[in-house]
């Protein structure tokens, strides 16, 4: 006898935090499988980070979604670092974006096949997702379960237990280990059946972030993301990004006056407390005469653009409508001098400025 | 307490990268050894002791403290239980 069919199966779920994963996850405990969670990080998940740094996010609860989704399942979670390997998903990816810089199709087959990596090294059978037929208009479509599961090399290994009835048999059903019957039928972009499921499970609590969970799918985010990459193929540099680059485009209000720099002035406290950690590779202005912002400044200011700058910062400041303000610059070789400068009225703040 | 084994500094880094460090430093430890980890991320405050509960690995202390420019450090010393738990 094939001793796969005498030990208790192992099946890791790829988990988000939202609540289809825990339902497809939960889908499959139920039926006697041992189920472990793994959730990849690729520096672009939307996360406790904005709401560890501004204020009007403090009393939202601060914890990894994915982690708290496991421990209601009961089960380990186990997070990976993709940061690095993930750039290749984002700056080529074979399928093309969605709607904005969502590379979702070839982030799906990456995710997989990291699944599957893990699930081989250790000792697990099958791959579990949370896709439903039609939610999503890129990587959720009938016609791409099937590249997902080929381009990721799982093949008949991947079990999607919320729309598995939709779909070819599965290896694990074919050995006996899963019920099919036992799985459901989910289609569209209701989440009637989702909501009855959970209730089922007595799952009364998910995260359900407005926007969705990755800032890859955010309008203003991407249009950051594609000006940063502007900027570098301006200064001939590749679209290579660090964690620290797409983290700050979560942070501050962005323009970009002129081609050469880009101002981020902070928007209350914990954003200029976040900021305040990355004085020493910028440049930044802070008032001394007035409560205000922090700003910083990327790329290759002349005198008169970081002049701009310090009057742009005097603006979102508490001395806005005062005739001069002082404002503190100090260079990258952290040199300070005091400026005296006219705040910046509002309609000179041009609209074509902001990222 | 025994002996700190080793001290990960995780402070600047955000969710979820100070649990990521802290589940690979655990990795490399032997059973019995004990992690000291600092961070400034409050969202760590409940992501640490889960992580703990759910690896079975003891949380010796969780404690606030107050740095010199009067920023919060979260400081957490885990001792490594569970063998298993990678
Ligand atoms: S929304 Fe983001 S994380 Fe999700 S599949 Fe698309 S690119 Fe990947």
């Amino acid at each position: 006898m094939n001793p796969e069919n005498i030990k208790q199966p192992k099946a890791v779920a790829l988990i988000s935090g939202g609540l289809d994963s825990m339902l497809a996850a939960r889908v499959i405990m139920e039926q006697g499988v041992h189920v472990e969670g793994i959730n990849f990080y690729t520096g672009f998940c939307v996360e406790g980070h904005t709401q560890a740094i501004r204020n009007q996010d403090k009393n939202k609860p601060k914890r990894n979604n994915a982690l708290w989704a496991a421990e209601q399942l009961g089960i380990k979670l186990h997070i990976i670092d993709i940061v690095e390997e993930y750039k290749d998903v984002l700056l080529k990816p074979k399928h093309g974006y969605g709607q904005h810089m969502n590379p979702c199709l070839d982030c799906k087959i990456f995710m997989v096949r990291k699944a599957k990596q893990w699930a081989d090294e250790n000792g697990f059978d099958f791959i579990i997702t949370g896709e439903v037929i039609g939610q999503r208009p890129m990587s959720q479509r009938k016609a791409t379960m099937p590249i997902i599961a080929k381009e990721s090399d799982v093949g008949s290994r991947l079990v999607r237990p919320l729309c598995a009835k939709f779909l070819p048999e599965t290896y694990p059903e074919k050995m006996g280990w899963i019920d099919r019957n036992k799985m459901h039928d989910i289609s569209g972009r209701s989440r009637k059946p989702q909501m009855a499921l959970a209730e089922k499970f007595a799952i009364d609590e998910y995260a359900q972030p407005a926007g969705g969970c990755c800032m890859l799918t955010n309008e203003h985010y991407s249009k950051k993301l594609v000006d940063l990459w502007q900027a570098k193929a301006a200064n001939n540099q590749t679209r290579d990004y660090t964690l620290d680059d797409i983290i700050m485009l979560k942070i501050g209000r962005h323009f970009r006056p002129k081609e050469n720099f880009k101002v981020i002035i902070s928007r209350d406290e914990g954003e200029s407390n976040f900021l305040r950690g990355y004085r020493s590779e910028f440049t930044w202005l802070e008032l001394t005469s007035h409560d205000g912002p922090l700003t910083i400044v990327d790329g290759h200011p002349t005198e008169e653009d970081l002049l701009l700058a310090a009057r742009m910062t005097a603006r979102y400041s508490q001395g806005r409508d005062a005739d001069t303000v002082e404002v503190q610059l100090t260079t990258l070789d952290g040199v300070s001098k005091i400026l005296n400068v006219e705040p910046l009225p509002a309609d000179e703040v041009l609209p074509q400025w902001h990222i | 307490m025994s002996e700190i084994t080793q001290t990960l500094n995780a402070r600047r880094l955000l969710c979820p990268m100070p649990l990521i460090r802290t589940q690979n430093a655990i990795k490399k430890l032997q059973f019995g050894e004990i992690l000291e980890v600092i961070c400034t991320d409050p969202g760590t405050e409940y992501d640490i002791p889960t992580w703990c509960r759910m690896y079975e690995h003891k949380l010796l202390l969780q404690e606030q403290r107050e740095t010199v420019d009067e920023m919060v450090e979260y400081c957490f010393v885990i001792e490594k239980g569970n063998k298993e738990a990678e």
